[in-house]
């Protein structure tokens, strides 16, 4: 049986403590997945290999579960991920049209990323703030009501910072 | 010098997303500069409620509500309101259609009017990383009366003689789950609080953990002490950020208090947390699925019986309930089952939090007495329809509910009533649709949803909730027949009987509820081929009118794939072939000249 040699993934000290720390306690793994996705922005291949060996935990396992959540990303999404919410109040106030300004605006599809890494589409499901339908998050900052008109200009302030 | 006035800043998320934190620091700054500090107490509280509206910034005791407020506002905000004692009128409520010039304190806001706040009783009034804040408003009294003056049976029966019902959606007797685990023998039990709102458009349960954690976790800790188990999980979604770290302060000072731990208040009870993090699976607001998903693995659910009251967490018995039940418990203990049963109606019991969203004037988290109709809510609270247009329907219990029509709104809701008409009451949201939305469209959103939420476990839910997505995608294309809505029918009644758990059980009720009350607009989609609405971009046309069409070039130039040709001062032509039916030139064009069909 072939094993899987990657190379070996650096993990900062706080992930490989936290790992340690969970390791003995029972229902750790999506705990952890947290973790590693928290320092990666998503869980590279060589992660999920290095938390198999950790934890003593198959990788079909750690696979199972990572795909099954929709929480959890295999690919690194760009800088600044925009994420469209997809909830029920933000669909009928137009989400959807949202997300095909920016694939026209940005020239991608949800899921890709620009050739430069800086921008990603990914929408998203209902992140509870109904009130300020529809809604849109860039780089952890929150954009209610937003209009396709308001879109080229966000997305320049964000090309500008870099 | 004492404090005089206090300021409550709304830091619900919604608020908070709108510079919350910016305004409550600008408010802090301003009360230092203008010398005010030490009058003031300015207060990052909990959701107001009135989302619509915020941020929201109130001011006691003059009860001043004043409304989408900026950061920019806080000089005005301090030297009007602390320093000279009068309100910033062009800051206060105003209701556009009562049109009174000089704005409302809270007490004559519609919104809240008919509303009864029991599990938001503290969202907007303390600040939740405060523990000394929730129990000067009775918090944790309801922990010492059990520990001291109440049995494990005491408790238990004053929960049955509340009525109280879990508001997760089923609507279980929650004193039920309790004795079932309470009889059980084992050496652990657990109690687990299911805070994983995966209902799109709902928010209830995270706004008040975000603003009143304690109640959640004094509830369960009673529970605990019920039912004879001392460990408690929490399992909340990882994408509600501020919620998570809220509930983090609250068990280390709830710890520091000796509400937590060992030997609780010297009673010699023991119970402590743990918060578990879900990961964007909506099957795990299902129990056994949730449970499994605690356990590290993938969340799905196995078949009942056993019920987790039985074999739950780790095969041990587990009472589940969620948010809003739990934060139900603490009021039921202090006032009595007898009182919560004097609110709402005879079968349920209590209120019911709301969030209503849609196409509604204000949006907003309501509580309501159960049985308060839907008119009340929608015409009362919400302040009608946006942009003075039509009411269509009231769609609650999300992917598991359906569809509540006007001549339905004046029925009182409570479990029953919803569940009889088709609907039911699900998680709590509530999304209002007006004359602009298609039924097939939303219908086909929900039905997408559960596509992609099924785990696939069983094959009535797999199989089933793709076939029906399919008939959908088919009927809003056009190309739908009377057979169809036939199959619609069939698989759904098939799926309700065979599915393994809740999900796939309720993935049907979207399109069942629809079809029974708007069967004319999914037969107008298949034999007229017609769109009404204009939802269904396959059944959209849109034509310039030559007559009216002055060639402006405007829809031309605004037109992204550039399909819309003409000469200048001539009728232009849209390329239909070559149209995605954006609905630009038709937003653009000033004379009326493009028609949409």
């Amino acid at each position: 049986m072939a094993v899987e040699t990657a190379p070996q993934i650096e993990f900062s000290k706080e992930l490989i403590s936290y790992i340690e720390e969970w390791k003995t306690k029972p229902g750790n793994l999506i705990m952890v997945l947290h973790r590693v996705q928290e320092e990666f922005g998503f869980i590279p291949r060589e992660a999920a290999i290095r938390v198999s060996n950790m934890l003593d935990a198959p990788l079909a396992k750690i696979y199972g579960v990572i795909t099954f959540y929709h929480f959890f990303k295999l690919d690194k999404p760009g800088k600044y991920n925009v994420q469209v919410c997809m909830g029920t109040a933000c669909y009928l106030k137009g989400g959807e049209d949202l997300i095909n300004e920016l694939e026209t605006l940005l020239g991608i599809a949800v899921n890709e990323v620009t050739d430069d890494g800086l921008f990603s589409i990914e929408s998203v499901r209902c992140v509870g703030c109904c009130g300020l339908a529809p809604v849109m998050i860039v780089g952890g900052e929150v954009f209610g009501k937003v209009t396709k008109d308001e879109l080229p200009e966000v997305l320049a302030r964000f090309k500008e910072k870099g | 010098m004492a404090v005089k006035n206090y300021i409550l800043v709304c830091g619900g998320t919604a608020c908070e997303s709108s510079k919350a934190t910016e305004i409550f620091n600008a408010l802090t700054s301003e009360a230092e500069a203008q010398g005010v500090a030490d009058e003031v107490q300015i207060v990052k509280t909990g959701c107001f409620g009135f989302c619509e509206k915020g941020p929201i910034v109130k001011i006691l005791p003059e009860e001043a509500f004043y409304v989408q407020v900026v950061p920019e506002d806080a000089k005005e905000i301090i030297s009007e309101s602390i320093v000279k004692g009068r309100m910033v009128k062009r800051l206060l409520y105003v209701d556009e259609k009562e049109q009174n010039k000089d704005g409302f304190d809270i007490e004559n806001i519609k919104f809240y009017q008919k509303q009864v706040r029991i599990v938001l009783r503290n969202c907007g009034f303390i600040d939740p990383e405060k523990i000394d804040e929730y129990i000067a408003r009775e918090g944790y009294a309801a922990l010492e009366k059990v520990l001291f003056d109440m049995s494990p049976d005491d408790v238990i029966n004053e929960l049955k003689e509340s009525g109280l019902r879990g508001r997760g959606g089923a609507g279980f007797p929650t004193w039920m789950k309790w004795n079932f685990s309470k009889q059980v023998v084992s050496d652990q039990k657990y109690i687990v609080c299911n805070a994983d709102e995966g209902d799109p458009g709902a928010y209830m349960d995270r706004s008040t953990l975000e603003g009143d954690p304690h109640s959640v976790l004094e509830a369960m800790t009673i529970a605990g002490y019920a039912v004879g188990a001392d460990k408690g999980v929490i399992y909340i979604r990882a994408e509600y950020p501020l919620a998570i770290e809220r509930l983090e302060i609250a068990i280390a000072q709830a710890r520091d208090y000796g509400l937590l731990g060992n030997d609780i208040l010297g009673s010699g009870f023991n119970f402590d947390f743990e918060i578990r993090l879900g990961a964007g699976a909506f099957v795990c607001g299902e129990e056994t699925a949730l449970l499994r998903s605690i356990e590290g693995g993938r969340g799905m659910p196995t078949p009942k019986p056993p019920f987790p009251a039985v074999e739950g967490l780790w095969g041990k018995p587990t009472v589940i309930n969620n948010v809003e039940t739990w934060a139900n418990i603490p009021m039921i203990i202090i006032k009595g089952g007898e009182w919560f049963r004097s609110i709402g109606t005879e079968r349920s019991s209590g209120t019911k939090v709301f969030a209503l969203t849609g196409k509604i004037a204000n949006s907003g988290l309501v509580e309501v007495p159960m049985g308060t109709t839907l008119r009340e809510i929608v015409f009362d609270i919400g302040g009608g329809i946006k942009d003075g247009k039509a009411f269509k329907a009231v769609q609650t219990g999300g992917p598991s509910g359906g569809v509540i029509t006007s001549e339905f709104l004046d029925t009182p809701i409570d479990f029953d009533q919803l569940t009889a008409i088709g609907s039911m009451m699900g998680s709590g949201g509530m999304i209002v649709m007006d004359e602009d939305d298609c039924i097939v469209n939303i219908t086909k959103f929900y039905q997408d949803f559960c596509v992609d939420e099924s785990c696939g476990k069983c094959a009535p839910c797999r199989i089933g909730t793709r076939k029906l997505y399919d008939i959908l995608d088919k009927i809003s294309k056009g190309k739908g027949t009377h057979k169809d809505l036939e199959n619609l029918e069939v698989i759904g009644n098939a799926m309700k009987k065979a599915a393994l758990c809740g999900l796939g059980q309720t993935a049907p009720n979207p399109i069942l509820s629809t079809l029974k009350y708007f069967r004319e607009e999914y037969l107008e989609h298949i034999d007229q081929k017609i769109c009404k609405a204009g939802k269904c971009k396959d059944l959209v046309q849109f034509t310039i009118d030559p007559e009216k069409c002055i060639g402006c070039t405007v829809c031309a130039r605004k037109c992204p794939v550039k399909c819309i040709s003409g000469e200048r001062k001539l009728p232009h032509l849209i390329d239909q072939a070559e149209c995605t039916k954006c609905g630009e030139c038709f937003a653009s064009c000033k004379f009326g000249a493009i028609s949409k069909r």
